[in-house]
């Protein structure tokens, strides 16, 4: 107990600082980003968007949190109360959390951890859980529907990711995040999705999978199960799920940018910003959480079975092939490892 | 239990430190932003409104009840690969050192999997119908 107070007397103020910080950047992009997607979606369908809330429709996000704080919060009347409310909880949490170990630029990391890759692969896989209690706990037939869907498409998809990562872990030859960016600077040719391509390929499908988006919303699939785990949530529970999503998209696009994109390093060395690098790291960012939306309006869900056929047909096969073809060749030429 | 903290130097425990008391103040904060809705928003309940969403028909069975037998299989194969994967990750950390004799290793070790990995493909276990 002593060593514990001690390293919070040491560094009290960067604690707080760095955990508000982060709430106020996960909060601020689920906000942003619910705004971003529909402006997005009107622009993409050749119409406006929300254009009415403060100018140009930017005050929306304002006004959807002010109307959900106090909408009533419906529940049924036999769901399972306490599994009801914490599965919000338990979505939010890993959205927020991975947050922690993200290099946002050279000195701006809140927890080095050097097992972070781990942790990340870890703390992502409670929002399976998640979206199983939420599901469950509503004892609703389209609840569960979404739920068991969601359960096999959640684990499904964990497999390809957590393989796909090993290459970019044996090409560092560590786990932690601040070691990944630092070896891929030195310009654009240096980042990882060259030599990793397929597993950059792969990791962005299994993403676009973890975090349920078009094609692979089938755990909500609004046009035939209603809005499937989440159809019983109303009022905040509701707004925390979809804050969680959005979060946890922005998540994912930092993630892969980090691992394969170079972090905050800049494309050229002489673009560097020094301690302004998270400039670079947001625009990239920004640009692969673009990507995810632009998917959204242009791909139509997957079937069931072609979900499963191409998780473990396709990218487990595709990243086991491309792990020896990374090992075969940092066997023959030594100097691709650090 | 402290001790474990301490012994590698005050950076190394405090950044899993970190990750504690922010899995504590994230959940704490998210708990508390519920309470807070639960008391700003109206709470008129009624017993239409405690009925499941099911388009307008009235449920006849109870919704817990088994499930096709299909989900558990992927279940344990994701629990075989899951578990792979906690043996490839210190091997892949360390590999640039561990030069000819790593790579042979882990091809074996791979190499099971693959096959156990084909042996569930050609049985259909990997076909969902």
């Amino acid at each position: 107990m002593q060593s514990v107070l001690s390293v919070l007397d040491q560094e009290p103020i960067r604690f707080f600082v760095s955990f508000g910080v982060i709430l106020f950047l996960v909060l601020n992009l689920a906000a942003v980003l619910t705004m971003a997607e529909r402006k997005v979606a009107g622009y993409i369908q050749l119409r406006y968007g929300p254009n009415r809330v403060g100018p140009r429709g930017l005050l929306q996000p304002l006004a959807d949190v002010f109307k959900l704080f106090t909408k009533e919060n419906v529940s049924p009347n036999r769901a399972d109360m306490w599994i009801f409310l914490a599965a919000p909880i338990a979505m939010f949490i890993p959205a927020a959390l991975a947050w922690i170990i993200i290099p946002f630029s050279p000195s701006a990391v809140v927890a080095d951890l050097n097992v972070g890759i781990l942790f990340f692969v870890g703390i992502t896989s409670i929002g399976a859980l998640g979206v199983i209690m939420a599901g469950y706990g509503s004892r609703s037939t389209f609840s569960l529907l979404g739920a068991l869907r969601g359960a096999a498409q959640l684990i499904s998809y964990e497999v390809p990711m957590i393989l796909s990562l090993l290459g970019v872990v044996m090409l560092t030859g560590s786990l932690s995040l601040v070691e990944v960016v630092q070896a891929q600077g030195g310009g654009f040719w240096n980042w990882y999705f060259l030599p990793q391509l397929p597993m950059f390929f792969v990791f962005y499908i299994a993403g676009l999978a973890e975090v349920k988006r078009v094609p692979f919303d089938l755990p909500e699939g609004e046009s035939e199960i209603v809005g499937g785990f989440m159809v019983e949530y109303s009022g905040m529970t509701w707004a925390l799920m979809q804050a969680a999503e959005f979060a946890s998209l922005a998540l994912i696009s930092a993630m892969s940018v980090t691992l394969f994109l170079g972090g905050w390093q800049p494309p050229i060395e002489a673009l560097d910003l020094g301690n302004f690098n998270w400039a670079w790291f947001g625009l990239k960012t920004a640009l692969i959480t673009f990507t995810f939306q632009w998917i959204r309006w242009s791909v139509p869900r997957l079937r069931m079975d072609q979900l499963m056929n191409l998780g473990w047909k396709i990218l487990v096969p595709l990243c086991l092939v491309w792990l020896f073809v990374t090992a075969g060749l940092m066997l023959v030429f030594p100097s691709l490892g650090q | 239990m402290t001790l474990g903290l301490i012994q590698q130097g005050p950076g190394y425990g405090a950044a899993y430190l970190y990750v504690g008391i922010f899995l504590l103040l994230v959940s704490g904060f998210v708990a508390t932003v519920l309470v807070i809705a639960r008391l700003i928003a109206p709470s008129r309940s009624s017993n239409t409104k405690g009925q499941i969403y099911e388009t307008g028909e009235a449920t006849v069975t109870d919704t817990w009840r088994p499930f096709p037998v299909r989900y558990y299989v992927f279940a344990l194969l994701f629990l075989i690969f899951d578990v792979e994967a906690a043996f490839l990750y210190p091997w892949a950390v360390v590999y640039s050192e561990l030069g000819v004799y790593g790579f042979v290793e882990m091809t074996i070790f791979v190499l099971i999997l693959v096959v156990g990995l084909a042996y569930a493909w050609k049985k259909g276990a990997l076909k969902w119908v």
